[in-house]
């Protein structure tokens, strides 16, 4: 049979979604917000939500989101996107809200506004793109970046001593009781895709169903900031950032019943 | 019996040479062309279109989604 015989609508079986826009993104060969800006623009056209979903773009990378999903956006200061999806969902509590933040901006310069949002169990979606630098000025170290690990302001490895602890995040926001779902994804291989794709889509009919704040991080690649190919960056990933930030759910559910939770509380 | 056939077709202007779809190819249909598109990139392309099935795998991790993916079922193996 001939390429061109096979090559025909009725055997479309995988398109771009319709929500994608047709810009060609700017970010480098291989970066994994590609692949995430895509599932999200499948999940929303899946639920069908496309005119009531309002994304809050960050400082970083992704910055320039809004130009790549065709839905309502703001763009909010560095590190702010959970304040601002806050202010949102309480003035409209109709609309589907979601922040789209990488680690500089949401465990370096935002983490309190994450914590406080997710503490306060705010009906939004948390997409944390963990990459483990500051990739858009230049490969800086960040929180989340590993012991050893080589950056630009790390060029002899990250140091315990000088530069403390990489910082787990999301197994912090697991804890908060306003947290409905906590998970741990990557986009590396098919497979890994096809999960972090249900994590999203459960994170939307979470928010939708005023569950609290629903998390999911995204384990990434920079491939740029890393200096490496995208192929050894994912292979780089899988060996270094997998054993300190498994894959996984870290929390499903809803978030805490206030009667519950207060009794507790005073029981305490 | 019944054999699935599929083809990929990308979009040689979208596709920035990342290599990620070749190495997620379970048949080793693709390959980088040795080619560049306009903006230089080495772009994906079919070099053992005979061997595709379908399965949307390079698609799927494709982060510039270039890749639209056909899939049929022929009645005799080619
Ligand atoms: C208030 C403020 N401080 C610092 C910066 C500089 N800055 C721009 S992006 C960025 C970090 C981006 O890293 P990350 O959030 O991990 O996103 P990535 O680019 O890796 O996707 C920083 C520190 C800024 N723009 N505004």
């Amino acid at each position: 049979m001939d390429v061109k015989d096979i090559i025909k609508e009725e055997n479309l079986v995988y398109s771009k979604p319709s929500l994608l826009s047709d810009k060609i993104t700017h970010y480098c060969p291989g970066c994994s917000h590609g692949v995430v800006h895509k599932l999200l623009a499948e999940v929303i056209e899946e639920l069908g939500i496309q005119e009531k979903t309002i994304g809050v773009s960050p400082v970083g990378c992704a910055v320039f989101a809004y130009n790549y999903i065709e839905i309502d956006w703001q763009e909010a200061a560095h590190g702010r996107a959970p304040a601002v999806a806050t202010g949102i969902a309480r003035v409209d509590p109709d609309k589907v809200v979601f922040t789209y933040q990488g680690d500089g901006d949401l465990a370096s310069i935002g983490t309190a506004e994450i914590m406080h949002a997710a503490n306060r169990g705010e009906n939004i979606v948390v997409v944390f793109i963990n990459n483990a630098i500051y990739g858009m000025t230049g490969g800086q170290m960040a929180p989340t970046t590993l012991l050893g690990q080589v950056t630009a302001t790390t060029p002899c490895g990250r140091d315990l001593e000088r530069n403390g602890y990489p910082l787990k995040i999301t197994e912090l926001i697991g804890q908060l009781p306003g947290a409905a779902y906590v998970s741990r994804q990557s986009v590396h291989t098919p497979a890994a895709v096809r999960k972090c794709r249900k994590a999203l889509r459960k994170s939307f009919e979470n928010a939708m169903a005023k569950k609290g704040t629903s998390f999911v991080e995204v384990v990434s690649t920079c491939s740029s900031g890393w200096r490496l190919s995208p192929v050894e960056a994912n292979k780089w990933m899988e060996e270094n950032m997998f054993p300190f930030y498994p894959i996984g759910d870290i929390k499903d559910g809803q978030k805490a019943e206030a009667g519950d939770f207060m009794q507790q509380n005073l029981k305490n | 019996m019944a054999k699935v056939r599929g083809a990929v077709v990308v979009d040689i202007e979208a596709c920035k040479g990342c290599g990620l779809c070749v190495v997620a190819c379970p048949h080793q249909v693709l390959a980088q062309n040795k080619q560049v598109n306009s903006r230089g990139y080495h772009y994906s392309f079919m070099e053992h279109a005979e061997n595709c099935i379908g399965c949307s795998n390079c698609a799927v991790v494709c982060p510039d989604t270039c890749i639209t993916v056909y899939r049929v079922k022929s009645e005799k193996t080619v």
